[in-house]
């Protein structure tokens, strides 16, 4: 399967979880702050991609929600600490990182999660099958 | 108030797909407006029959330890009005099921008329994510709705053995 093919099927799904347009679809699209998913949406688009691609998505592994909660250190007066944002690259390894590292506000993990994301796991994912 | 919005399962596949039926009785209160004269179902009172429905499904899939809330609805189509006097069936199927949720299709016929149709997602809420102070962990499946887990164990086929 090609990046495009996972790129036609990832568009599909997120037209059909969020009730976007496809010309909203693009790769840089994020996910909350463009096409204005909500939380429960992750689960929703999990399941389908799970059908879509024939893979298992384990809980927390696409969409980690858990790294910044409680008393874990990766956290300090707002922002990602150097320990979180290696914990981050440790966990979402086909996240891309690079702006973030300038501005890491916690606020702005979100804005991570992008079609682009989606697409680079998966591509990860299928490979292994 | 009594927020159940099913009469009995008839039957009931575990892990697979449930159907029960829901009478429309003009004795409800709710036909008293909706409409005067006129009396129509409310359709969000036959999509929280389709989720009572196919929550129990959900539910009972993982012996009803998890709590199984209701988390979206995606393309709900109504077809027609369904009156007081009609018996509607609601039938839903297990699309997906893991730790997170599950994924459920519905159905409500009259008849065989097709009366409305979705999708519905269902979340498992575990302790952790819920507020503090609840008086019990485990909310969903308890008080009014046991006596609807009866109903469905009743007319339950036994779980087919997994390959």
């Amino acid at each position: 399967m090609t990046r495009e093919d996972i790129f036609g099927k990832v568009r599909t799904t997120l037209i059909d979880a969020l009730s976007v347009d496809d010309d909203q679809v693009t790769p840089t699209a994020r996910l909350r702050g463009d096409l204005g998913a909500e939380s429960i949406d992750f689960l929703d688009i999990v399941f389908r991609l799970e059908k879509q691609f024939g893979v298992t998505i384990p809980r927390e592994e696409l969409f980690p929600e858990s790294i910044f909660q409680g008393d874990s250190g990766y956290v300090a007066n707002g922002k990602v600490t150097p320990g979180g944002l290696v914990e981050l690259e440790k966990q979402m390894p086909y996240a891309d990182l690079t702006d973030f590292k300038n501005d890491p506000r916690l606020d702005k993990v979100e804005d991570l999660f992008t079609v682009d994301l989606i697409v680079r796991y998966l591509e990860g994912k299928v490979a292994k099958k | 108030m009594r927020w159940t919005w099913i009469d009995r399962f008839v039957t009931f596949e575990s892990g697979k797909s449930a159907t029960a039926v829901k009478n429309l009785s003009l004795a409800e209160d709710h036909f008293a407006d909706h409409f005067p004269g006129f009396p129509v179902m409310p359709a969000p009172l036959i999509l929280e029959g389709l989720a009572q429905t196919g929550g129990i499904l959900v539910g009972e899939a993982r012996q009803y330890r998890e709590n199984v809330v209701l988390a979206k609805m995606s393309n709900a189509k109504f077809h027609r009005d369904a009156l007081a006097g009609e018996q509607l069936t609601y039938t839903t199927t297990l699309i997906d099921l893991n730790d997170t949720g599950a994924r459920v299709s519905a159905t409500a016929h009259s008849g065989t008329d097709l009366v409305a149709e979705v999708e519905i997602l269902f979340a498992h809420a575990n302790p952790s994510q819920l507020p503090p102070g609840l008086p019990d962990t485990k909310f969903v499946f308890s008080g009014e709705l046991t006596h609807l887990l009866r109903l469905a164990a009743a007319v339950s086929k036994p779980a087919p053995p997994t390959a």
